[in-house]
């Protein structure tokens, strides 16, 4: 029973008790638009410096309520992943959930406390906006709903890479990176709010939104379709690719990226080699075109176009120098980041197809460029930068100064040589952590100890490697210097003893050129048995022979070709790290547009016929 | 249809007739109509008429994202939204397993009892519009203003709080929240005996509705009736107790009932219920701030969020009564098929049809306000 006295039947005097609310103050709501609470979910604000409009507000939001809308004169980047377009919101559909504000990856949009909007009959299209920095009508309210740390939705935190100690690492070339679990590989997925950012930024626009839907869908055979529709060495990029998706993926404006790479690989990884040769085979056409093509260069930029264009039934043929297949997959990068055995799963899904390679073979001196025009209705090269540069410092012409490039192609090649117990590197980039490292292992199995040292032109704010790889060379007892010039080689009898170098004031002069200047008292010896230069590659173009070479067109020393790799000479055409520099996903993204050239070529030969 | 074809219905000389009650009828919430026959102004039989206020809310939850539908739950009853979001909450983390952190379901408590406040206050005003008298309404849509103050600050929302998801709530309470909310509390506790004296003891409301609309307890049983309705008729159920969820076991209230079973002993049980939600706000009051930690687990980019596969059934006292999802996936990122239990379905349909036979005409509004049924939830 309640207490309420219902039943009490009152008294006649009660009424009195009315007057008392003369005293008090009536309920009346002023005619003012209220101030609204600190996190009120009013009309939105974005803040256009701060959005890159990868459009995820658009997917969360409930109601269809936002459009990306396309501004021109706003900066557009694909590499930096930053596009040109900003939310609009109809606020006929808008429910003011704030979805939006906590699943922006930038954190660009918010909430304000301005509610209060009034528009005549002719102005309906009012109720329509593009929310700019200053609000709905230009009066700077304050913030309302805004991104907290308790409000995110955005999951800022990469899953956990497992890798190989460097104890257990040091004095073998086992693979160091262990890979995703499937476990880890869901959740890593989930993580992407498809804004596709990463696929404007890959230079071979990979489908990457596609197939990190597929893993998280738990589909990894779909995952590999996506995957091989722009990318046949997906092994290969699934482990050593510049991955220029995660720089550009939104997650990373305020957190980890999501490990795009690292997915590839796992999808990679859980496919079984042989169905990945059916799924890539699965557009091959069926028919036969009857024109022959052959490509110089069994890298990724050859073996890419030979993939194109075998499956468009042309029948292609690539011409390879060295015994095995790859190109600066196989003879630059060490086994330790790509194995080779993965290397050769990607080539087997190519020559599947019905490519095929002939290996030791060079152009020019087994066979020449003549005959290769005389034999075939196309010709591709993509020889690659296989020379390395030289400093070209006082005795750097000494038997004991070596060319990573060519340093790393011997290791591969199991070519024996007298390991140094001391050595120097000069350069700071990848292919000089790969040799030093490469380097590293070989003196831990047959010294017990590492002595490298890596002296690079840049300070550790502008290191060209990827910061892991300083990281974990540090770990393997690598010295890595930091602003060290190269001087002069220090030849003792004959005998290499070491390298001089001067501390680094700066590396490129006003108009930006490469023009370093050292530091003269700021000098150091580096004791050492070999010295080993890393400071770039160049391309050898003999093979062309005088004739030809008299023939092509050139630009400053090197080949001249239009915006799809076609040279001067209809027949030929150029692709790779010969034309773009040392990238393998370039040189992917290289061969797909020198094989549609190349179809395009054809099909206009037939059409003028 | 042209107007010469129109033909006077033939009908044997009757003082019966059909009446449209509803749905402008002012006593009559929103779209809410009735087809009333009627003999003289006695009602001979009622059929329900849900209109089409905010309808296939379960249907638009099939292709909406699991986290886009707690932007469309608070939708289904307007006076009191909370419980909608909190019990969708409950039965998606029944599904995925999700932990909710207990200051969460502190702050949730906290929430479903302002929002039971509120309800009550709106509810108590439109009996008292239906029976003509408007000053009760006022004063307690007025107050309800002041509980949605801070439902304003605490989530952002005055009405649609959209503030609980699944794994927790969105933000943390604001500085200072606690506070004010006693002093609010402290307020409506001292409006108490005036909302008496105007007209909880007031003797032309007891008059018109003592015996109006009687349930018998059997009969409120057979008919799915619940929530104070239900205790109405002097059974003491209350979800809250009888199958606690949150931390509603950690707190201490009584159950009101009343034994009549009509209109009146119906809002004396809210009447009672208000104090009762008073007493348990004070409580979060003093509990939240030794409640240190997260208020919210962790839960995947709700982008790409699927559900493991499988049905799970959570049910919450609302101010209505009993209300339940219940919800089921079949692994992806939507739910296959969200069913809602809502109290009023059962009040305003079966309850409302059966009372309304043999009452006058001018207590149909009545009841329904006395058992106060939300049409939005009654056709989802």
């Amino acid at each position: 029973m309640s207490d309420i006295p219902y039943k009490d039947k009152g008294s006649i005097l009660r009424p009195l008790k009315a007057l008392s609310f003369f005293a008090r103050k009536p309920v009346t709501e002023p005619f003012e638009p209220r101030p609204a609470a600190d996190s009120y979910r009013g009309f939105h604000v974005n803040d256009w410096e701060k959005c890159i409009g990868c459009s995820t507000c658009q997917k969360v939001c409930d109601n269809a309520a936002i459009t990306m809308v396309r501004i021109p004169g706003l900066p557009e980047d694909p590499v930096l992943g930053i596009r040109n377009e900003r939310p609009a919101i109809d606020y006929g559909r808008c429910c003011w959930c704030g979805l939006c504000v906590d699943i922006c990856p930038t954190g660009s949009i918010s909430l304000t406390t301005e509610y209060v909007h009034i528009c005549r009959e002719d102005e309906l299209d009012s109720y329509f906006i593009l929310p700019d920095p200053n609000g709905m009508h230009g009066e700077h309210f304050s913030k309302g709903w805004d991104k907290t740390e308790d409000a995110d939705l955005v999951d800022l935190q990469q899953q956990p890479m497992g890798e190989v100690e460097a104890e257990q690492r040091i004095d073998n070339f086992d693979e160091m990176i262990n890979g995703f679990t499937s476990q880890q590989a869901i959740i890593e997925a989930s993580r992407c709010v498809q804004c596709g950012m990463c696929h404007d930024s890959c230079p071979t626009h990979m489908n990457a939104p596609e197939y990190i839907r597929a893993i998280w869908e738990g589909n990894a055979e779909e995952a590999v379709r996506q995957i091989y529709r722009t990318n046949p060495f997906s092994h290969v990029c699934g482990r050593v690719c510049t991955r220029r998706c995660e720089t550009a993926c939104s997650i990373g404006r305020r957190g980890d990226p999501v490990a795009i790479r690292w997915l590839k690989r796992y999808a990679m990884d859980a496919v079984s080699d042989e169905r990945t040769r059916e799924i890539a085979a699965e557009d091959k056409v069926d028919y036969v075109s009857g024109k022959k093509i052959a490509i110089i260069g069994a890298g990724p930029a050859g073996l890419t176009a030979a993939f194109d264009l075998v499956k468009k039934g042309h029948e292609v043929t690539v011409f390879e120098a060295l015994d095995k297949p790859g190109g600066m997959t196989r003879y630059g990068i060490p086994e330790y980041r790509l194995p080779y055995d993965r290397l050769d799963a990607d080539v087997e899904v190519i020559t599947s197809l019905g490519v095929t390679i002939r290996y030791n073979t060079r152009i020019g001196r087994d066979v020449s460029m003549a005959d290769l025009e005389r034999e075939h209705d196309a010709v591709v090269v993509a020889i690659g930068l296989q020379e390395g540069r030289s400093t070209r410092i006082p005795g750097s012409d000494h038997k004991q100064v070596k060319k990573a490039v060519s340093l790393l192609r011997k290791i591969t090649q199991g070519k024996t040589f007298d390991v140094p117990r001391t050595a120097v590197v000069i350069g700071g980039g990848n292919v000089a952590m790969d040799i030093a490292r490469s380097l590293a292992r070989l003196q831990k199995q047959q010294y017990g100890e590492v002595g490298m040292t890596v002296a690079a032109l840049e300070d550790f704010d502008h290191f060209l490697a990827d910061p892991e790889e300083i990281t974990e060379s540090r770990e393997e007892g690598i010295l890595i210097l930091d602003s060290r010039g190269p001087k002069q080689v220090i030849v003792d009898k004959g005998k290499l003893t070491g390298l001089v170098t001067l501390g680094v004031i700066s590396i490129f002069d006003e108009d930006g050129r490469f023009a370093p200047r050292y530091e003269e008292r700021d000098e150091q010896i580096h004791p050492a048995e070999m010295v080993i230069e890393s400071i770039g590659q160049m391309t050898d173009v003999s093979l062309f022979g005088d004739e030809l070479t008299e023939r092509l067109e050139w630009n400053r020393g090197r080949l001249k070709v239009d915006e799809n790799g076609h040279t001067s000479e209809a027949w030929l055409w150029s692709a790779g790290d010969m034309v773009f520099g040392p990238d393998v996903v370039h040189a992917v993204a290289d061969g797909h547009r020198v094989a549609a050239s190349i179809e395009a070529y054809f099909t206009s030969v037939e059409v003028s016929q | 249809m042209r107007p010469e074809n129109y033909q006077a219905r033939n009908q044997p000389p009757s003082n019966e007739f059909e009446l449209n009650f509803g749905p402008n009828h002012p006593g009559i919430e929103g779209n809410y109509a009735f087809r009333v026959k009627l003999n003289g102004d006695e009602v001979l039989s009622a059929r329900a008429d849900a209109g089409y206020l905010h309808r296939g809310f379960e249907k638009l939850m099939e292709g909406r994202l699991w986290i886009q539908n707690i932007a469309l739950v608070p939708r289904i009853c307007v006076p009191d939204p909370v419980p909608m979001e909190v019990c969708y909450s409950l039965a998606v983390e029944e599904l995925c397993g999700l932990e909710v952190p207990e200051r969460a379901q502190w702050i949730r408590v906290m929430q479903l009892e302002m929002s039971r406040l509120a309800a009550h206050l709106f509810a108590f005003g439109g009996h008292a519009a239906t029976t003509g008298m408007y000053t009760p309404m006022f004063w307690g849509v007025a107050d309800r203003d002041l509980i949605l103050d801070r439902f304003e600050e605490l989530t952002g929302g005055r009405v649609y709080s959209i503030y609980n998801i699944p794994g927790g709530v969105r933000r943390e309470v604001p500085d200072g929240f606690l506070e004010r909310l006693g002093s609010l509390l402290d307020y409506l506790e001292s409006r108490l005996p005036d909302y008496d004296n105007l007209f909880f003891t007031n003797q032309v409301f007891i008059k018109r509705a003592r015996d109006v609309g009687t349930i018998t307890q059997e009969q409120a049983l057979k008919w799915g009736v619940t929530g104070p309705n239900l205790r109405a008729t002097g059974l003491e159920f209350d979800v809250r107790r009888d199958d606690p969820y949150l931390v509603y076991d950690q707190i201490e209230f009584d159950i009101p009932t009343e034994p009549g079973g009509d209109a009146l002993s119906r809002n004396l049980v809210r009447r009672s219920e208000l104090k009762q939600s008073i007493r348990i706000l004070r409580q979060v009051i003093d509990r939240l701030p030794s409640i240190q930690g997260s208020i919210r687990c962790p839960i995947p980019n709700p982008l790409a969020w699927n559900v493991p596969a499988g049905e799970s059934y959570a049910r919450v006292e609302s101010s209505k009564g009993e209300l339940a999802y219940y919800v089921v996936s079949t692994g992806g990122d939507k739910p296959y098929r969200v069913h809602v239990r809502g109290p009023s379905s059962m009040h305003a349909v079966q309850v409302l049809e059966n009372l309304a036979v043999g009452c006058r005409l001018e207590d149909i509004a009545q009841i329904m306000f006395s058992l106060d049924a939300c049409p939005p939830e009654v056709d989802r």
